[in-house]
């Protein structure tokens, strides 16, 4: 009877642990009324700049936290702690992506009864952060102008997880053949639902707008 | 890195439902990926080999039903498919309306387990 070889049926998600933790952090998150900002990118999309610009503008009516992923260095927490903002390093040790417990972990180090807003900045890279579920209630992507408007083409799984697409660098559009008509069109066929912003982390351009809209829907969702 | 994450889920997944399953050795795993999933399958296979040595489900081996990306369309309810590669405007060619949602290309299953 053990030697008999049989068929069972399993059909579960490969990635059904991570999410199942994924729900149960934003549940804990709900309770503390935190809303949890995961920010994907490639590596020199401006992350960094993004949430630093944002925090700057946001810390008068927020109390903000950031969870900064990266593979092995410390310098993106220093910079955020630079700015008088509670940070906290996950050094992944090579893993190109967070993934729920890790950011359990993090958050768990965070003072979260005095926290109503987390950023995640995730290891730069635009297809693992995609698979992974890491508790946030925002998904933001950022494409840089320099990277291409054929990011969709490549990457079509990052853009439909994402809620928000942020296109940094904005500064850089002019000389370049970066076509913004065309990508927000190819980022709209594949997800109609994704709000786009265009800015400039180092002119300030679309910034107000990007972090007042942020304000409005933190608002709504911790007030609620 | 990214296989090497996933692969351990895989072998997690397929020993737990093994030994829920009294089974002493696993010897295929069925998957089904949508093809939005930027996963190859000798690389899972080659992961799989290396992580699951001296476990029960040493030398399985690891089968992948591909999903091609479908959408639905919401004004004909007729459901269509594309090549998200090519650069073409994704309109649904029953209707040419804009208007649709995904409906498969993101799945990342176990489906089935091969055990004695």
């Amino acid at each position: 009877m053990m030697d008999e070889i049989r068929i069972i049926d399993v059909r579960k998600n490969i990635l059904s642990d991570n999410e199942n933790e994924a729900e149960i952090i934003r549940q804990d998150l709900a309770n503390k009324n935190i809303f949890m900002v995961n920010v994907m990118a490639s590596p020199g999309a401006g992350k960094t700049s993004l949430i630093i610009q944002t925090l700057r503008r946001l810390k008068k009516q927020l109390r903000l936290a950031v969870i900064e992923g990266d593979i092995e260095s410390t310098v993106d927490a220093e910079k955020i702690q630079a700015e008088g903002i509670p940070a906290v390093q996950i050094r992944t040790g090579g893993a190109c992506h967070l993934d729920a417990p890790m950011v359990t972990a993090a958050l768990d180090k965070l003072e979260l009864s005095r926290v109503d807003m987390v950023f995640i900045e995730n290891i730069g890279n635009l297809i693992c952060p995609a698979e992974f579920d890491t508790g946030a209630n925002l998904q933001v992507m950022i494409l840089s102008v320099p990277e291409g408007d054929d990011k969709v083409l490549k990457y079509p799984l990052m853009f439909t997880v994402s809620d928000v697409l942020i296109v940094n660098k904005m500064d850089y559009l002019a000389g370049s053949d970066f076509n913004l008509e065309v990508l927000r069109r190819r980022a709209h066929e594949l997800n109609p639902r994704i709000h786009i912003f265009e800015i400039s982390c180092k002119t300030g351009l679309g910034l107000d707008e990007w972090c007042s809209w942020l304000l409005e829907i933190t608002k709504n969702k911790i007030m609620s | 890195m990214h296989e090497l994450a996933v692969t351990k889920s895989i072998l997690k997944l397929a020993l737990e439902h093994t030994h829920q399953n009294h089974g002493e050795c696993v010897i295929s795993i069925f998957l089904i990926i949508g093809e939005m999933r930027n996963l190859e399958q000798d690389w899972i296979q080659r992961y799989f080999d290396y992580i699951s040595k001296e476990t029960a489900a040493e030398g399985a081996v690891i089968n992948v039903k591909k999903v091609p990306v479908i959408f639905l369309c919401k004004s004909c309810e007729k459901q269509f498919t594309t090549n998200l590669k090519e650069d073409k405007k994704i309109l649904c060619p029953h209707c040419s309306s804009f208007e649709y949602d995904l409906v498969s290309g993101r799945e990342f299953i176990v489906e089935k387990l091969e055990i004695k």
